[in-house]
């Protein structure tokens, strides 16, 4: 009984990622620059994306010290509506498909 | 030690300690830099409006989209902080349009500058054609963590 319940629910499982995956085609890069504050860079990312201090902290290290983080994802219009709001505080960001 | 500019209250409001000079330099900066928005064209903006796309005809798109808004949410930040910068206390929105406002005019001024990671200013001079906007850019870059350090 188990096990013929389980089966078609990871099979379920699979077809909902593949859907989500065809839904979020895109990538938003946060890009490092000289004159944005890791402080602040970190409460934007809080704020903007409702990252814990950590997390937020995570990414903006790796912005710092690898150039670049990729901060979200989604399907065109959610991209560029982060894209903008990013924008809107003064960070670089771009965005790409995945 | 120099006395913290900003503190954080309950409820998410901030109380504003800046002596009159400064909150008269701020009024000033402001007023510059809403000025060089309104008549666009300073290759200094260009940090305020970067490119999202690679591609071309995406990339008006998007400039169609969101150029605007963006412009008129740097405009209303800036007149928010001209207009309060007399106040002894900030609600939390009034003091996320002030971290705008503060971050966008040290973009400019950065940019201005040419400033890069390693801003070196052991080797700062006081006489040099450019102390002044350094100056100005560092008691930004100051204040501007003072308000993070409270908002976080």
């Amino acid at each position: 009984m188990s096990t013929t319940l389980e089966a078609p629910a990871e099979v379920e499982i699979e077809e909902l990622e593949d859907v989500e995956e065809r839904d979020r085609p895109w990538v938003v890069i946060v890009w490092n620059d000289p004159i944005n504050l890791m402080s602040y860079v970190t409460l934007v990312f809080q704020k903007l994306f409702g990252y814990s201090h950590a997390h937020a902290t995570k990414l903006m290290l790796q912005v710092h010290y690898e150039g670049k983080s990729i901060v979200s994802s989604g399907n065109r219009e959610k991209a560029e509506l982060d894209v903008a709001r990013l924008h809107a505080y003064g960070l670089w960001a771009t965005m790409q498909r995945d | 030690m120099e006395e913290t500019r900003f503190r954080r209250m309950p409820g998410g409001r901030i109380e504003l300690r800046l002596p009159a000079h400064e909150r008269e330099l701020l009024v000033e900066l402001t007023a510059e830099l809403g000025t060089m928005l309104d008549e666009q064209g300073d290759p200094a903006l260009r940090r305020l409006f970067p490119a999202a796309h690679e591609d071309a005809e995406l990339e008006r798109e998007f400039r169609e989209l969101t150029h605007g808004q963006l412009r008129t949410g740097r405009e209303q930040a800036l007149q928010l902080l001209a207009d309060t910068a007399g106040r002894d206390e900030l609600s939390a929105e009034e003091a996320d349009a002030w971290l705008r406002a503060l971050n966008d005019a040290r973009l400019v001024l950065g940019t201005k500058l040419d400033v890069t990671d390693d801003l070196d200013w052991a080797s700062f001079d006081p006489e040099g054609p450019q102390a002044v906007e350094l100056s100005v850019y560092a008691y930004l870059s100051w204040l501007q963590e003072q308000l993070v350090e409270a908002a976080a």
